[in-house]
């Protein structure tokens, strides 16, 4: 066997002390505790308790249900609504002015999740800025109720989530020679033929990794769904931190935690597979 | 279409008006918040009852301003100090890993490298809770064998910021991972020749050429850790960091001071991009 210099330990040894201490031991134990339950004698058995809990109340599966649902068509809709300003940044304004129009889109994002999604919770409010403004305008008499519905989670989960997506989707349009959608319209391609035929192919990896991004964001957030959705709109992070922080039934929390990790990486297992993608491309 | 392409002026200004409403949508939410810090009234919504600094100043019993809200201060203090380690933690380990993945060849490098990507398709919650699990455990079992009571297991502000180093490193080792696929290995090599050791060449050449995107990367990494709160909320002990204590006074007791937080943070982070833009504009020309 080849002998290590003294430096490759160096890197070695805290690399994986974080990868072993921080997640796969704490991801293991997640495992094992959601198994464990306490049985009427006190005693601390093996059990699938935790696991039929979830399926037998319908709340939680229901949750879980959605969740899932919401978090795909939030991504999608993140898709649709930011991929014409990605390609509007990259291919459409001059140069000149889209570093500064780049440097817009990431504001909202330093500026953190609790802080904008505070934001929506005024404007959406019966008495908060769009009600009144409708109503001093005369379209409506009395307000209309836009807060703790799935309404204004969505959008809370769109405006915290979407532009993690742009990023990526301009990086791949900006390497996408123009050239090649100037030679599909002389040869009489529509826009729209242009559009699937070259520029979706073409962005693929960006709108994957994008995609995972925002998922990821959505499927995993507890501030946006707890806020604007109020008791309506239930979300499974929702039910998790139920668990651990107001009933304190840490084992069948692990036991949701776990589901929610088996979902989220099932989802996006799938969704690499479908496009031929690979997580080490994903994070780059 | 694009640029070199004609298109017609119904297209053009249709997709024209989708961006403008794209970014009404965008600032909305940032301008709602900064003008109603400056509200004189005791709700954080409407009406506008006039200009009034109350909320960042005021100290009578109706009104607590933001300089003299000693909780508020306690919490951003908190939250500044969880950046710093964070931040300082990530940045370091993140660059290692970042060596170690680049430039060392090993068994069970991709297995150890797919690891090391895990927490960005870890929901940030399951995340808080296998830490709290696993660190309430290793506590529990530590004071019954030895008996001796180790703090930093106990939800408290150590353990936040083990918390969300363990998925602070992963962007510190991407960010300088980025700039180390670009280093040129003749370098290392140039300097090995001349007989620098493995940690020479790291600590002379490969770190100074690696300097500008650490620093992106603890900036980054700061960042990352003032806004967390998925995470955050299951490991916090008795102080609270600023994202958690923002949550509790929405959720509870929410006066106008915390427009004028909000406002205080968007100003703050908008100022710094102008800067950082600024610079950044006057290097290219």
């Amino acid at each position: 066997m080849k002998k290590r210099s003294s430096t490759f330990y160096l890197l070695m040894v805290p690399v994986l002390l974080w990868l072993v201490m921080l997640i796969v031991i704490p991801h293991l134990d997640l495992f094992f505790k959601s198994f464990r339950f306490e049985n009427d004698d006190g005693l601390v058995v093996f059990s699938l308790n935790n696991y039929l809990a979830f399926f037998q109340d319908k709340i939680y599966w229901l949750t879980f249900v959605k969740t899932a649902i919401y978090s795909i068509g939030v991504t999608i809709l993140a898709f649709v609504v930011t991929f014409p300003v990605a390609f509007y940044l990259t291919k459409i304004i001059s140069k000149k002015y889209s570093s500064f129009m780049v440097l817009l889109l990431l504001i909202p994002i330093w500026i953190g999740e609790l802080v904008t999604i505070y934001g929506w919770m005024i404007l959406l409010g019966d008495r908060g800025v769009i009600n009144n403004f409708l109503i001093k305008i005369g379209v409506i008499d009395t307000p209309i109720v836009m807060l703790y519905n799935n309404f204004s989670m969505t959008i809370g989960l769109l405006y915290m989530s979407m532009l993690f997506m742009i990023i990526p989707m301009m990086s791949a349009l900006e390497s996408l020679d123009d050239s090649l959608i100037e030679a599909a319209s002389d040869l009489g391609a529509s826009k729209w033929t242009i559009f699937r035929q070259i520029i979706i192919p073409y962005t693929t990896p960006g709108i994957a990794s994008g995609g995972i991004i925002v998922f990821m964001l959505v499927i995993g957030d507890y501030v946006a769904p707890n806020i604007l959705g109020g008791k309506s709109a239930l979300w499974f992070t929702e039910q998790i931190y139920n668990e651990f922080l107001a009933t304190f039934n840490w084992n069948e929390g692990a036991a949701f935690g776990f589901l929610l990790l088996l979902l989220s990486s099932g989802i996006i297992w799938l969704a690499l597979r479908l496009t031929g993608q690979k997580l080490e491309k994903v994070g780059s | 279409m694009i640029r070199s392409l004609p298109c017609s002026p119904l297209y053009k200004n249709g997709y024209r008006l989708y961006i403008l409403l794209f970014y009404i949508f965008l600032i909305m939410p940032l301008i709602t918040i900064c003008v109603l810090a400056f509200n004189d009234s005791n709700f954080i919504a409407l009406p506008w009852n006039g200009f009034s600094l109350d909320w960042f100043f005021a100290n009578s019993d109706e009104r607590l301003g933001l300089f003299y809200d000693e909780g508020l201060l306690l919490s951003i203090w908190v939250s500044l100090q969880t950046g710093f380690f964070v931040a300082l933690s990530s940045t370091t380990i993140g660059t290692v890993a970042a060596l170690l993945f680049e430039e060392e060849e090993f068994k069970f490098k991709g297995f150890l490298y797919f690891l090391a990507l895990a927490p960005l398709v870890i929901p940030g919650v399951v995340l808080g809770i296998s830490i709290l699990l696993s660190s309430t455990f290793a506590g529990t079992y530590i004071e019954e064998t030895f008996g001796i009571d180790v703090e930093f297991l106990r939800p408290s502000f150590w353990l936040v910021v083990i918390g969300q180093f363990s998925f602070g490193a992963t962007y510190g080792m991407l960010l300088v991972g980025a700039r180390l696929k670009k280093f040129d290995r003749a370098l290392a090599e140039a300097g090995q020749s001349l007989r620098a050791t493995r940690l020479e060449v790291i600590r002379l050449i490969t770190i100074p050429f690696l300097r500008p995107a650490i620093i992106g990367a603890f900036v980054v990494t700061f960042l990352i850790s003032f806004s967390n709160f998925n995470t955050t909320i299951f490991l916090v002990g008795s102080d609270p960091t600023l994202p958690v204590d923002l949550y509790s006074r929405i959720k509870f007791s929410s006066t106008p001071v915390l427009n004028a937080i909000s406002f205080l943070i968007v100003v703050f982070i908008s100022l710094s991009a102008m800067i950082s833009f600024a610079i950044n504009f006057r290097k290219k020309q």
